[in-house]
């Protein structure tokens, strides 16, 4: 690999550790000990289980937010303030500046939930007193958030080599909530018939699909996905990233940059 | 070997939301420039220089033609690791200092990591800025950026330098720097193809100069070739649309423009124009020395392009 | 060839590659967790809880419910699974959700109701349903009329039909065949004549495929059962009258003047066995008749939908 990718991928971190992204740990951390306080103090049985699902949800949200605002700018922004003209003058590919940008995004989301995953097991201690064996489950979940956040990545920063933040945004968010619902999409598409199904089946096959990667609820319930289910989640989410950003490549390559 | 062969490159941009209609933005555009000069590019604001620029830089893509950079292709990568680009109102990174900048760029320019520190420091005080250490750029002013964008141009000591209006920016005494730092880099022997709207400092550095205007090029030359022929001329406005014969006999060369006429002609001719004028009754209006060479060429050639694009639309 | 037509080939490639995988990937993921939107219905298994979760989105929840609700019929159908366990709990959550959504009520009438293998064989789940639906939807007449099929067809509980048919004809518009179906329940409950009507009524008033064909089924059944019913007595009066069976059919038929070799629905002609039983060629053809079935015969699997709509 071009150790210009990495150059890149570490200017972007630095960006995004300047821009103060780390500061939503703080928010995470203040609603995960006040929840973890809370269902401690009033005790249904079910701490643990308000402990993870709360905490993996808001690892995920506060993933999926960091994600969008940021991946959405990678590209248009730089664009807009000309930052980029001083480095696509050097011998910097355009495709070696998508691909830095994707993994300084995706290198800041890792250091972020591996932030918040420490937090959610210290509120998990801190309801429990202990460390039972499905708890290791919750990494799964967690290294399955993450596959996630890899997809939306590549999708903001396929929407930024096309479009302006706002409208980025907005398609990036809807692609978030649409794939959450890939299943009953898919679901849909399997009650049409005729050319609607076909239309309807590609949509449904196109979207992201991050139903089979949520699985919070069933980790809360301690119950693992099979080994294979991880495996092709994991294949499922490389392929996907590699789609959005060969996408992103292919855009960029061709843009001019007024 | 020439240092940039510009061969026929040419953009037409798409405008308008709906019914998308073609813009030209260049003419094709031929032009050589050669190893070790300075060479100006001028023209007034927007005549296509950033925009030729750009194509250069591989920023736009241009519409047909083609291009050689120090013998290359142009759109070779390994042609970019010797070039050095200042945009115009160039703009960074804001959340880095300039020394994290000009590090950041000498790894994508691959210069190596024991070198990089020496040449980050020695640009930056060849530019100019000291005691800028621990400073984000955001709280730098215009004339510091600007600063700052010639120092990552010449960070990778690259064989030729591109500057978009480099002087923009600058008070007079940091002009002043700049046209020392170009001759410098003159003197060891690089190239220097520098863009425009101010001409004394195209005319006190170039060897040679290319006018463009609307996207055209207008002329090119050595600046003394260029200049012989508008030494010591006068301009002469006259209120109306008529060329009176008399003019033309003293060898005027005649323009309207709406209801004046501009006419360029010798010095020595200038009482019997005058005398012309008020035979015919014609309101002058002013008489003016053109005061720099260069500028009467440039007015010349601009004026010349505005009359015959009055003429064609 | 340029440095940049060359990365578009790439980048052309790549995402031919990966769209490619995507899809088959899916195909394998969707293989792997094949009830898994019915999962979070049983995690989450509390209406309440799915409509708090919901955001207010809740009528575009209740939609999305109702899709898996039919989905999860069609898979275990389709996989001719014994038991809907989770059927109950889905209406559940989508009439909660919407409860003026009226499919999911006749869903419930016609599947949650009746026994295995045929539905989730909750009757009195189906009876609180239904009662929520009127309460939330007291001017639909349909719903007080799918319960008083219900309490017909499940728990042969005539008197109660015949009172909800009542109260819903009652309710301003709705369909006179109500009343008629109210006084009949009184005296003609077992007739053939008012299950016919009570079923056309089902078909005639549900667009969905299911039950349509569900229904269908149940006319068919229906006409059978009739058919039977009728050339037994048949056979039994020519045992009567002659003082031992017939030999055949075509005797029979002649004895009672009949038009023709009488037939089933899907044209095959009745069996008439040496003991003097009528019989059913096929009668897996027809999962929901009573009569007209071998001794000891046990419906070979699920009903099969084979009548196309």
């Amino acid at each position: 690999m071009s150790p210009r990718i990495l150059h890149i991928a570490r200017n972007t971190f630095r960006e995004a550790v300047r821009d103060r992204v780390l500061y939503n740990l703080i928010a995470f951390t203040l609603l995960l000990s006040g929840a973890a306080i809370l269902v401690g103090q009033i005790s249904f049985d079910i701490e643990r289980l308000v402990v993870i699902n709360l905490g993996l949800t808001a690892v995920s949200m506060f993933g999926v937010v960091i994600a969008i605002f940021i991946g959405i700018g990678l590209v248009s922004k730089e664009i807009e303030k000309r930052t980029l003209y001083t480095v696509l003058s050097r011998p910097v590919r355009r495709w070696e500046f998508i691909v830095g940008k994707f993994f300084g995004l995706a290198g800041t989301l890792v250091v972020n939930t591996f932030c918040m995953a420490i937090g959610v097991f210290g509120a998990l201690f801190y309801v429990a007193h202990k460390f039972t064996r499905p708890d290791a489950l919750i990494l799964v979940a967690l290294y399955f958030i993450v596959l996630e956040f890899l997809i939306i990545c590549s999708l903001a920063l396929l929407f930024s080599s096309f479009s302006s933040p706002l409208l980025s945004a907005v398609f990036a968010f809807s692609l978030f909530v649409i794939g959450s619902f890939a299943d009953d999409l898919r679901g849909f598409a399997g009650l049409t018939h005729g050319f609607t199904r076909w239309f309807a089946t590609g949509a449904a096959y196109l979207v992201p699909n991050f139903s089979a990667l949520n699985v919070i609820t069933a980790v809360a319930h301690e119950q693992g996905p099979s080994p294979q289910l991880i495996l092709q989640n994991t294949l499922y989410a490389l392929f996907y990233t590699a789609m959005a950003l060969s996408g992103a490549v292919l855009i960029f390559e061709r843009r001019n940059l007024k | 070997m020439a240092a940039i062969e510009i061969l026929g490159l040419e953009k037409t941009y798409m405008v308008g939301f709906w019914r998308k209609r073609p813009k030209r933005a260049l003419q094709p555009l031929h032009l050589t420039v050669e190893e070790g000069e300075i060479f100006g590019f001028l023209g007034p604001n927007g005549a296509g220089k950033t925009t030729t620029l750009k194509i250069l830089m591989g920023l736009v893509f241009p519409t047909a033609g083609t291009a050689r950079i120090l013998g290359r292709e142009w759109t070779d990568p390994e042609v970019k690791a010797q070039i050095g680009f200042l945009p115009e109102q160039p703009y960074f990174y804001d959340y880095l200092t300039a020394h994290e900048l000009l590090d950041y760029y000498g790894q994508l320019s691959g210069v190596p990591g024991k070198d990089r520190k020496h040449r980050v420091d020695e640009v930056l005080e060849r530019v100019g800025l000291t005691d800028i250490k621990g400073v984000q750029l955001r709280k730098f002013s215009k004339g510091m950026l600007q600063r700052t964008g010639i120092a990552q141009a010449i960070l990778h000591s690259p064989k030729l330098v591109f500057f978009d209006e480099p002087m923009s920016g600058l008070d007079p005494l940091g002009r002043r720097e700049v046209r020392d730092l170009m001759e410098q880099l003159k003197h060891e022997g690089k190239t220097v193809f520098f863009s425009t709207h101010i001409l004394s400092d195209a005319e006190a550095l170039c060897d040679r100069v290319a006018i463009i205007n609307k996207g055209e090029l207008r002329g090119v030359g050595a600046v003394e070739d260029l200049t012989s022929t508008v030494q010591g001329k006068v301009e002469v406005i006259w209120q109306g649309t008529q060329v009176p014969s008399s003019m033309r006999a003293l060898g005027a060369e005649c323009h309207v423009t709406g209801d004046t006429v501009r006419a360029v002609l010798p010095e020595n001719q200038q009482d019997a124009a005058i005398d012309a004028l008020r035979r015919e009754r014609i309101r002058l209006i002013a008489i003016t020395p053109l005061r720099t060479s260069l500028e009467a060429y440039f007015v010349e050639k601009l004026q010349h392009s505005q009359t015959t694009a009055g003429k064609t639309s | 060839m340029t440095a940049r037509q060359r990365t578009t080939i790439i980048a052309g490639a790549c995402l031919a590659v990966s769209m490619t995988a995507c899809v088959f990937l899916l195909r394998h993921i969707d293989r792997l967790r094949p009830k898994a939107t019915i999962d979070d219905a049983l995690y989450i298994s509390s209406p309440t809880m799915v409509k708090r979760a919901s955001l207010g989105f809740n009528g575009l929840m209740a939609c999305i419910y109702w899709t898996r609700t039919i989905q999860y019929f069609g898979h275990r159908h389709f996989d001719r699974a014994h038991s809907y366990n989770e059927l109950g709990p889905l209406l559940e959550i989508t009439t909660t959700l919407d409860p003026q959504l009226f499919p999911p009520y006749q869903f419930g009438a016609s599947f949650l109701a009746p026994k295995p293998p045929n539905g989730a064989g909750e009757p009195a789940r189906t009876i609180q349903l239904m009662e929520y639906g009127i309460a939330h939807n007291p001017d639909n007449w349909q719903i007080y009329y799918n319960l008083g099929f219900v309490y017909y067809t499940e728990l042969k509980d005539y008197t109660r039909a015949s009172e909800v048919f009542a109260r819903g004809s009652k309710v301003p518009g709705a369909h006179p065949f109500l009343k008629i179906l109210a006084a009949q329940m009184a005296e003609h409950a077992g007739d053939f004549a008012t299950a016919r009507l009570l079923w056309s009524a089902t078909f005639e008033t549900s667009h969905e495929t299911n039950i349509r064909q569900n229904a269908l089924e149940h006319l068919r059944a229906i006409s059978v059962d009739e058919a039977v019913t009728n050339l037994q007595a048949a056979v039994t009066r020519f045992g009567e009258k002659v003082g031992r069976l017939p030999s055949s059919m075509s005797e029979l038929v002649t004895a009672e003047h009949l038009p023709g070799i009488p037939a089933d629905p899907d044209g095959n002609a009745y069996q008439l066995t040496p003991e003097g039983r009528i019989q059913l060629e096929k009668p897996d053809d027809f999962p929901f008749v009573t009569k007209g079935l071998p001794p000891g015969y046990k419906l070979s699997g699920l009903p099969k939908f084979h009548t196309k709509l």
